[in-house]
């Protein structure tokens, strides 16, 4: 198999391109000055692109390559992947679910507490040399709060399982209701966020939940409202988020993803209502590996021509 | 400020007289509200007497004393009050009053350990995960405008599967358990005495319980057994990779030890909300990324509080109706 081509577009992690170097000839996009010159002098030998949540594969990259086969994602979301010309092209693509499924779902409550408990600000606190005995600063309880998940897939799911152990009420919105669920359904992300105190984004990017947490949706969570975000930063109108959050229109934020990562808005760095992370809702050493072998495994299970193993097309 | 009985309030002289040293966190937020409509506060801390003389001068027919972590109640104390029958802490722990002594004198004492168990142990599942997925440092990351120039942030510690130790299964511990399995993190534990009812692997020791632990959360009380339980020997057992949490009290953990050990790389990381020496922190612990601080807050809450002031009035009810108490610490 050492002659097939795979393209991986960005780094991504060394122990899956070790892997992958060592079974295919791999190209690692990001080191070429020339790609369009490169895609032309090697497009006949890449028959495997591996992307992640950062850069997949867009139309315009699946046309010049017309020996692509498999698009393997280095992530469960599929948002850089243009699903329907692989569907037109025949050309297979995998993702990394459920071996990140707990990760992502840990982070989310993480956040709620780091947010709620100001467990960085605390952090911070005590590191400037300030602390005092006798300051006593209150900080908002955990334990009860009404939970608002958006999207009821795997890590929708293992949320929910989590926040029950803490007492915590869950509601949720979904494409559509599901009955076998004893959580509360609600028909529509705004009445949703009017009913919870912490909206959390668990669901999948496309084009119907491009923005769904809009001005409309913030303004019903309010004040005392608190949005976790571990699904993909355009799920938010960034914009919107960020004005709400300067003119405390919304209590608080656990933000994951932003829209123009690695780029944070740099007026929430002043803010003590919230923690900004580095998208790393999978960023263990454990799943990282997991999720890099699962890699490694489609692509050879695809040129062994055996079944794969986590196909999504 | 001798004159300190003749200022307070004509109505209030009717009302049970309680004691207070120095104020505990709940009435400095809550006093109005809750604790001084109902009983005549005899406040110390605003005498310019010396405290030995006020007490002799002013506490003889004191009954009752509030008292916080601030405000020991220690054996000196006592003497100077003859006629104490009850000790009030709005705290769980009872580590500032000599009980030893209060159980000789048959002074009954209570605290408020089972309103804080939520908090508490909400906070040191949120310390946990900070400093398994370096949830603070990664923020600070990503605040000091370093993604875009360092780029990916070095990756965390997965917490489902994670053998966590709790070190003691009271109110704090039970809920600190009950948490971590939704995680799907292995509970075992340590605790004074077996637990039959629990469903959770027990150890007798807390070496054995380090050995056998990716992580270690301390909730238990503070007292001559538990004084520096936590040293060099156990850190060791948990290993470089293992995590601490301590929610409980600062003294449990030998700190110098344990210092040497974070700043040695002989252990993971820690989530400390206490320490020896309040509010003193170690300055090496400042430099360290793998270490999230908290300035002994984990139990504050309007809801916590809020429940600790009621308890208190409660307590301070029955014990001046002859009822029994709400939350009597049980000398075991």
């Amino acid at each position: 198999m050492e002659s097939i081509g795979v393209l991986m577009v960005c780094p991504m992690n060394s122990y899956l391109e070790h892997e992958l170097e060592k079974r295919f000839n791999l190209f690692r996009f990001w080191t070429v000055p020339e790609k369009s010159a490169f895609l032309a002098t090697n497009k006949n030998s890449i028959r495997a692109v591996v992307g992640n949540s950062s850069a997949g594969a867009d139309a315009e990259l699946i046309e010049v390559l017309p020996k692509l086969e498999i698009v393997a994602s280095f992530s469960v979301g599929l948002d850089k992947i243009d699903l329907a010309k692989c569907k037109e092209k025949g050309i297979r693509v995998t993702n990394t679910p459920d071996v990140l499924t707990d990760d992502v779902a840990d982070l989310a409550i993480g956040l709620m507490l780091a947010v709620l408990r100001k467990l960085c600000e605390s952090d911070r606190y005590v590191r400037s040399g300030k602390w005092k005995k006798g300051d006593y600063r209150l900080t908002t309880k955990f334990t009860g709060k009404k939970v608002g998940i958006i999207g009821l897939g795997r890590i929708g799911m293992a949320v929910a399982k989590r926040a029950e152990a803490f007492s915590c009420p869950i509601s949720y919105y979904s494409r559509t209701e599901k009955p076998e669920i004893k959580y509360k359904y609600y028909p529509g992300v705004v009445e949703l966020a009017a009913n919870c105190d912490i909206l959390v984004v668990a669901c999948s990017l496309t084009e119907e939940t491009l923005h769904i947490i809009n001005r409309e949706v913030i303004d019903a969570l309010g004040p005392k409202g608190v949005l976790i975000n571990v699904g993909r930063g355009p799920h938010v109108d960034e914009p919107e988020l960020v004005s709400a959050l300067v003119e405390r229109r919304l209590g608080g934020a656990g933000l994951d993803v932003f829209e123009h990562e690695p780029e944070v808005p740099e007026e929430l760095f002043g803010l003590d209502n919230l923690v900004l992370l580095p998208h790393v809702g999978s960023g263990t050493v454990e799943t990282r590996q997991a999720m890099a072998d699962l890699v490694i495994g489609n692509l050879e299970a695809h040129f062994l021509n055996k079944p794969l193993l986590t196909p999504v097309v | 400020m001798e004159n300190h009985q003749e200022r307070s309030d004509h109505r209030s002289q009717d009302l049970p007289q309680v004691l207070v040293i120095k104020p505990p966190p709940v009435l400095t937020l809550f006093e109005d509200k809750f604790i001084s409509s109902k009983f005549q506060l005899l406040k110390a801390w605003e005498s310019t007497l010396p405290l030995d003389q006020f007490l002799t001068n002013y506490a003889g027919s004191v009954r009752a004393v509030l008292c916080s972590g601030a405000s020991p109640i220690t054996a000196d104390i006592i003497r100077l009050l003859p006629s104490l029958q009850l000790v009030i802490t709005a705290s769980a722990g009872v580590n500032h009053i000599d009980l030893t002594e209060c159980r000789r004198l048959g002074i009954a004492v209570t605290n408020a350990a089972g309103v804080f168990s939520d908090d508490g142990a909400d906070a040191a599942v949120g310390l946990l995960i900070d400093v398994l997925r370096k949830v603070s440092a990664a923020d600070r990351y990503v605040r000091n405008g370093l993604w875009p120039v360092k780029g990916d942030y070095a990756l965390g510690s997965k917490l489902g599967g994670k053998r966590v130790g709790v070190v003691g299964l009271g109110g704090f511990g039970s809920a600190v358990a009950k948490r971590l399995e939704a995680f799907g993190c292995t509970v075992l534990y340590n605790s004074r005495t077996q637990k039959p009812s629990v469903p959770y692997p027990f150890y007798s020791t807390v070496l054995e319980l380090a050995a056998d632990s990716d992580s270690l959360i301390i909730c238990c009380g503070l007292t001559a057994e538990t004084r520096h339980m936590i040293n060099r020997e156990v850190l060791l057992a948990l290993g470089k990779q293992g995590v601490i949490v301590n929610i409980a009290r600062g003294a449990i953990i030998n700190e110098k030890e344990m210092v040497e050990c974070l700043v040695r790389g002989e252990i993971g990381g820690a989530g400390l909300d206490v320490f020896e020496n309040e509010p003193n922190v170690p300055e090496e612990l400042f430099g360290l990324d793998n270490v999230v601080l908290s300035p002994h807050r984990v139990v504050f809450t309007p809801e916590s509080f809020v429940a600790a002031s009621e308890l208190v009035v409660g307590n301070l009810e029955a014990f001046f109706s002859n009822k029994p108490l709400l939350s009597p610490v049980i000398y075991e």
